[in-house]
């Protein structure tokens, strides 16, 4: 026995998890966020010289601290859910739509055109279901075309809707310069300002319940929809394998392109909202990347339409708390934007931990 | 530990989640011996090797290679200590060439083109009986080719353990049979050969020896010449099993399908079918013989609506219940099922095209239903009464009705797909290898489900590849080659022989 090898398994091993508790996923859960607060506040201490905790304090202020801020949460987390559960259907069917920008802001600009055309002259009840359909339309239309080229040709969808989003920028320039007010000012301005026609109205004295409402009411229909639809069905067995479909007798063309229809449309809506219910006015930033954004918000959530309402409060919370930090400390804002990406990486990092087991080499087994 | 002891394993654990694969397994490999590993679907044998060639990592025991204790932590650290596994599907990059693959990944000088490289590969041929091209393309191989060439590849790599995964599943008995000769000449040159498979007879025939695995336990290892099938089976089963394929005489035997002068072509435009014509009964079984990739695949979509056939093409459908005569052609699935045609399908690719994996039973049971229905909702309680009913009748072992049927074993797969088809009570039933990777026991369950169907008045295709099966069960057997039916057979006068030949060799061309 001249090479006797060393017997030792190796350090660290990683093996699948089949099944793992529900408390145990929240424990790591919980976990990752407490490492990330602590590694945060190290990066605190060492980078700026704060005391963690007030900085802490101040994130929370941001979002929640005035009932004001905590409407401004909820609004700009109706925006960004509206926009995942747009997604969901269509990366459900494992059709990549990246242009949720730009079908949101195709529906921004019909939005704003019939606010600054009719916004004045139609009474409410006629305006309101107006700008809705016509938004939900456009938005569908933008989702249309690159549906079809893909069930005919099978052009790829990830390149080609991304491309329709620099489309529909150019083509909200291009209506922000016909619609310019003041003149010069390269702006349209907050839309009827004196007379707030075609804006959401406020209900029970608060302005953002009319967001809530439609984008919970999405919320559960697309819940619905995926979960308990013949069509919802056909979503998912077309993104799990075209060929199982075409066995099961599914006209896999028209799936791909009613989905896409139904994804286009409520990003459309999204741009509804946004110009209507939010902004009240039209600018290449009404999205603002998060068309982007709510992809991540599709995935984190795997498409469950619920989750995605507690992930896009956490991301607007994050967001509302890097601003509030960047303010009151009066640091630049990519100073804060460093913290709650220390947080996201450590949350979105745990996933492994949730999929994966780790097996340390055992240190009593004698060694051969 | 005696000297012609090449691999120990002893009490050798592992387990994924809450399945055990493997418990407590002792199991000894000689120098210059074939051993079979024998075992029912999701015994584990598949996995316990697995730990052997390093793509998983026991979670206890111990592993000797020539008398030392070892841990194989990758594929790299096997090669090393001279242990290969040619797998069920095959590892190699289809643009490159045999010389290519053979070199891929290894560290040692010489270009693939090289002739110190081609030399080496030329003398593993010569020595063991191989016959590669090493400049050509895998794109270009048949099965058998590229089988012969990952043997290849492990033997360069200087391997004196084979383990092979199931290797006669994908080959003619020809092949076969060029196959056990290779394995034979390994055996003389001092190698010794692991083979894991289902076919009794193959074992009987070409091993030493037989280890058999039971529900992840070792059970024991026999000489292979104290045993016979029977004893083998009851041993893998761990109960006695009756080992012959029933086969009624068929009533009332109608015409149900009639093929015409189908052709067609794959994606690439090559011609796959060539004018075909047969004729389906109802009550009978009609065996489909082939090599793989004549045409079976094609002819079976042809019928089902999914595969576009050339201009001339007939394909009628008797109805039995209005006596119509209705053209399957140009037809989707739907518009035939809208046509009240009751057909079965258990393709071939059963995850990619028969289920969808990452949904459950109850999901996959509604696949071709769940349209039915009226309103815009599925109805979800008939498919989950229906996974019930499977489960429990053909013994799917699966943790629950909404595990994702993509993490069952093969076995289990393929129950719940034919009890699918099966349920929805067809006039007509087509399987593509509907028993391929399945144990013995599993398969004669499929094979007596098959047979009830027959005398319920079904018109049955079995597309196989085993031909002692094809000629046990079937009532008639089309062999085609090429694409071109090349005999209409009666399975109950015809031989293994005949069959075998009209598979390799076109009647109407002076072949043979």
């Amino acid at each position: 026995m001249s090479n006797i090898k060393v017997v030792k398994e190796p350090l660290i091993r990683f093996t699948k998890r089949t099944d793992i508790s529900r408390t145990k996923t929240i424990l790591i859960r919980a976990a990752a966020v407490v490492l990330s607060l602590i590694v945060a506040a190290i990066v605190i201490v060492c980078v700026t010289g704060l005391n963690p905790l007030e900085v802490y304090v101040s994130m929370f202020e941001g979002a929640f601290s005035s009932t004001r801020r905590i409407w401004i949460t909820f609004r700009d987390t109706m925006v960004l859910l509206c926009i995942a559960i747009a997604l969901a259907p269509a990366f459900k069917m494992k059709f990549w739509n990246i242009g949720a920008e730009g079908q949101m802001l195709v529906g921004g600009i019909v939005t704003a055109g019939i606010m600054i055309y009719f916004g004045n002259s139609l009474p409410m009840p006629v305006l309101m279901p107006l700008m809705l359909i016509s938004s939900l339309v456009v938005g569908a239309l933008w989702g249309l075309l690159p549906a079809v080229f893909k069930a005919y040709w099978n052009t790829n969808e990830t390149l080609f809707t991304l491309m329709m989003n620099y489309v529909a920028i150019q083509l909200t320039s291009f209506f922000v310069a016909q619609w310019e007010n003041p003149f010069g000012s390269n702006t349209v301005g907050i839309i009827n300002a004196n007379t707030q026609g075609g804006w959401f109205p406020a209900i029970f004295g608060q302005t953002y319940v009319l967001n809530v409402i439609i984008v919970v009411l999405i919320m559960i229909g697309m819940y619905i929809y995926l979960g308990n639809t013949k069509q919802g069905y056909e979503v998912a067995v077309v993104g799990e394998s075209e060929n199982t479909a075409r066995y099961a007798g599914i006209n896999v063309k028209w799936v791909v392109i009613r989905t896409m229809l139904i994804s286009g449309a409520l990003c459309g809506l999204a741009g509804f909202i946004g110009v209507a219910g939010v902004d009240h006015t039209i600018s290449t930033g009404t999205a603002g990347g998060r068309g982007f954004t709510a992809i991540i918000v599709a995935w984190m959530s795997k498409f469950n339409t619920y989750t995605m309402f507690i992930v896009s409060f956490f991301l607007v919370f994050l967001d509302q708390g890097a601003k509030e930090i960047a303010s009151s400390f009066n640091l630049n804002e990519y100073a804060s934007e460093v913290v709650t990406g220390i947080i996201l990486f450590f949350l979105l990092g745990c996933e492994f931990f949730i999929n994966y087991k780790v097996i340390l080499r055992n240190k009593s087994k004698e060694e051969a | 530990m005696s000297q012609d002891v090449a691999i120990r394993m002893t009490g050798v654990t592992k387990t994924f989640g809450t399945v055990i694969a493997n418990d407590g397994v002792d199991l000894d490999i000689r120098k210059g011996e074939v051993l079979s590993l024998l075992g029912e679907n999701g015994s584990g044998k598949t996995s316990l090797m697995n730990m052997l060639s390093g793509i998983y990592y026991p979670d206890s025991g111990h592993i000797y290679v020539g008398g030392n204790e070892v841990s194989i932590k990758s594929p790299k650290d096997a090669y090393e200590l001279g242990i290969g596994m040619i797998h069920q599907h095959f590892k190699l990059v289809d643009i490159f060439t045999a010389a290519e693959n053979i070199m891929l990944g290894l560290e040692e000088n010489g270009r693939p083109g090289s002739k110190s490289v081609t030399a080496k590969i030329k003398e593993i041929c010569d020595n063991y009986g191989f016959e590669i091209d090493p400049n050509k393309k895998i794109y270009d191989m048949s099965v058998s080719e590229k089988q012969t060439l990952e043997i290849v590849k492990v033997l360069y790599r200087g391997a004196d353990i084979l383990i092979l995964d199931e290797p006669t599943a994908v080959l003619t008995p020809q092949e076969t049979e060029k196959l056990f000769k290779v394995i034979g000449n390994m055996k003389a040159a001092g190698k010794s050969v692991v083979i894991i498979t289902h076919k009794l007879h193959e074992v009987l025939r070409i091993s030493d020896r037989v280890a058999i695995l039971r529900k992840g336990r070792y059970i024991g290892t026999v000489d292979t010449k104290d045993v016979n099938e029977q004893i083998l089976t009851e041993m893998m089963v761990g109960a006695k099993v009756s080992l012959n394929i029933e086969r009624d005489e068929p009533v009332n035997t109608v015409k149900r399908i009639s093929v015409k002068n189908i052709s067609c072509n794959d994606r690439e435009g090559l011609p796959v079918l060539k004018d075909v014509s047969f004729d389906v009964y109802a009550g009978e079984i009609l065996g489909i013989a082939g090599i793989s990739g004549c045409g079976q695949k094609e002819l079976l979509e042809s019928i089902a609506g999914l595969q576009e056939v050339s201009e001339g093409g007939h394909i009628i459908f008797s109805d039995p219940k209005t006596g119509n005569d209705e053209e399957l052609v140009g037809k989707s699935p739907r518009a035939i099922k809208e046509l009240g045609v009751s057909l079965s399908f258990v393709p071939e690719d059963r995850l990619g095209m028969g289920l969808v994996a990452s949904m459950d039973m109850t999901a996959n049971m509604m696949l071709k239903d769940y349209n039915e229905s009226s309103g815009i909702f599925v109805d979800k309680k008939k498919p989950e009464k229906l996974a019930k009913k499977i489960k429990k009748e053909l013994g799917v072992v699966t943790p629950g009705i909404t595990t994702p049927v993509g993490k069952l074993s093969g076995g289990n797969v393929q129950k719940v797909l034919v009890g699918r088809e099966i349920a929805s009570s067809p006039t007509v039933l087509m399987t593509a290898y509907a028993v391929r990777g399945l144990d013995i026991n599993t398969s004669l369950h499929i094979y007596k489900l098959l047979n009830e169907q027959k005398k319920n008045g079904v018109a049955v295709i079995y597309v196989g590849e085993d031909l002692d099966v094809l000629l046990e069960l079937c009532d008639k057997i089309l062999v085609l080659c090429g694409g071109q039916v090349n005999g209409y057979l009666d399975a109950r006068t015809t031989t293994k022989e005949e069959v075998g030949m009209k598979m390799m060799y076109l009647s109407n061309h002076g072949g043979k």
